[in-house]
């Protein structure tokens, strides 16, 4: 750069370091061009889109965008980011129109023997599921110990069936059972403990497992009047069967020994529950999603009964 | 002529006319909204936070909850379809200053109220890998043990006030919002009965599940719980909002 030809370009004139220049040299051509190509745009987007504020509203353009809402008018607005996304849910929703259609329209004891429809559940559930119901059931229906329930499971708090589950997701569940720690003294709670354990197997002390079941169904405890008499739970209320080996509040199959078996269940017992709510979905997902994830649920999970 | 090299060579002018031209682009796109009709929707529901909602808000913004989490649904198909209606300028129109954002990190949060339980929402903020195993969300386990400070609750929501939030400091207001909100919200904007109607919104919700306190885990989960939730969408047509654009 140092052998610059005598006058071949001009120079702003500063020298460094004895001769070091600068040039100044016309922009490139291609540089000038695309500048005013950028003007011509701007001036050809002005008129197609929604530009220049006036007044207290604004030019909307020549573009107009043609929907059609959910009540089944068309219409037709300028062109605007919330037509456009009116536009695209209408693109895809034809797609998915004759699935979700068949599956509005059908019972659902056909819709567990359509294997087509059952993929479109499958698939379609599986995002629906992920966004909505994961977050507290697990991504494959898991549920988690002391929260949420398992669904993949044949132990259902308010039962298993289609109608049963879409009303649980339609007006959500909350659980409830009072707490006994003011009503029973320690060793009738212990009685209690350990006659609850017994009833699924797990290790007890078969004394105080007989005078649990006593109190489990008197009056003075009165367990029976929401876990049933057989104490396998009533679906109206959601009170778990204590009979399976299921567990959800009270962790047993973690702990290793007897004693601390007897103390989760006790802990249960003493403080009661007021916890295990379900949000409600009805305002939230439309009756169709809420439909397919009731078949989700029943039949991709497997958990339905 | 004009000549670029007298601007140039001049480093002070350069500075003014470089703002100049830079604030005509902000002038010319954000100056025309405050004047445009359509600007803010109407829409029936939005009121300012209650009291309890609000010091939620204030630790949500403590803890730097907005460097991962934005509060806008944009119009688009896929945030419509995760998260819900596309956000409103009208829902935000209490928030100072918004919280929309732009840096997902973790989810949208703009409709996240009601839709998970107070009880997962305490559990995921003492341990989210406990609720989301794949989450890269750190844990808030303090919030559970801090009292609530409020101490300083009106000089707060007085400088809400100040920005233009409708709480009531007066008599005239507090009629002003009974017209606006109805009598029951204009109650939970009195200022003075603040301090009271913080308590009793967190005794009857039991955010944290634990009546005996209220804990800054309580006013964050009052205020999550409310996110998107003031309007409701059912009332309007799907395409309601599209004359505003």
């Amino acid at each position: 750069m140092s052998q610059n030809k005598p006058n071949a370009v001009q120079t702003t004139g500063h020298v460094w370091d004895e001769d070091l220049q600068e040039y100044n040299n016309p922009l490139p051509n291609w540089w000038t061009i695309a500048f005013y190509i950028t003007i011509v745009f701007s001036i050809i987007y002005w008129f197609i889109y929604p530009a220049w504020p006036v007044g207290h509203g604004f030019t909307t353009g020549f573009d107009k965008i043609t929907y059609v809402n959910d009540q089944g008018e068309t219409k037709t607005s300028h062109w605007n980011t919330r037509a456009l996304l009116m536009k695209e849910m209408n693109e895809h929703a034809e797609q998915q129109k004759p699935y979700y259609d068949k599956l509005m329209a059908e019972p659902y004891d056909k819709i567990a023997k359509d294997q087509d429809l059952l993929n479109f559940v499958a698939s379609a559930g599986k995002t629906l599921f992920g966004d909505n119901c994961a977050a507290c059931h697990q991504s494959g229906g898991g549920g988690k110990v002391g929260f949420f329930p398992n669904l993949t499971d044949d132990d259902w708090l308010y039962g298993g069936s289609y109608d049963k589950i879409q009303e649980s997701i339609t007006n959500g569940r909350h659980g409830y059972m009072p707490p006994f720690a003011q009503v029973l003294n320690d060793e009738q709670i212990t009685n209690l403990a350990n006659y609850v354990l017994s009833l699924s197997g797990e290790p007890s002390n078969a004394a105080k497992a007989a005078k649990g079941n006593e109190l489990f169904h008197s009056q003075a405890a009165a367990c029976f009047y929401c876990h049933g008499a057989d104490a396998k739970g009533r679906h109206v209320i959601g009170s778990a069967n204590l009979t399976d080996k299921i567990w959800l509040w009270a962790n047993v199959p973690a702990v290793e020994s007897a004693q601390g078996k007897v103390e989760a269940v006790k802990k249960v017992i003493e403080s009661g529950l007021n916890k295990g709510v379900m949000p409600t979905w009805g305002g939230r997902l439309k009756p169709e999603q809420i439909k397919l994830l009731t078949v989700y649920v029943h039949d991709t999970l497997g958990g339905g009964k | 002529m004009f000549k670029h090299e007298w601007l140039e060579t001049n480093v002070g002018l350069l500075l003014v006319f470089t703002m100049l031209a830079i604030s005509v682009g902000g002038l010319v796109e954000i100056a025309p909204l405050f004047f445009i009709n359509n600007t803010v929707e109407k829409v029936e529901g939005v009121r300012p936070y209650t009291p309890l909602e609000s010091r939620g808000r204030d630790i949500y913004i403590r803890e730097g909850c907005y460097l991962c989490h934005s509060q806008m649904i944009r119009p688009f198909r896929d945030e419509q379809l995760r998260y819900g209606h596309y956000s409103l300028a009208a829902e935000s129109k209490y928030d100072h200053p918004f919280q929309w954002g732009s840096k997902r990190t973790g989810p949208d949060l703009a409709r996240v109220g009601k839709k998970y339980s107070n009880e997962w929402q305490v559990a995921h903020l003492m341990d989210p890998k406990s609720m989301v195993p794949e989450s890269v969300m750190p844990r808030f386990p303090w919030l559970l043990t801090t009292p609530l400070d409020t101490a300083d609750l009106k000089d707060r929501l007085m400088a809400q006030r100040a920005v233009g939030v409708p709480y009531s400091a007066n008599q005239a207001e507090y009629e002003r919002n009974v017209k606006e909100f109805g009598a029951e919200n204009a109650e939970m904007l009195k200022i003075d009965d603040a301090q009271k109607n913080l308590l009793k919104q967190a005794q009857d919700g039991n955010f944290d599940g634990d009546r005996t306190n209220v804990t800054e885990m309580d006013a964050l989960v009052a205020y999550l719980q409310v996110l998107g939730t003031m309007v409701d969408f059912s009332k309007y047509d799907d395409d309601n909002f599209v004359q505003y654009r």
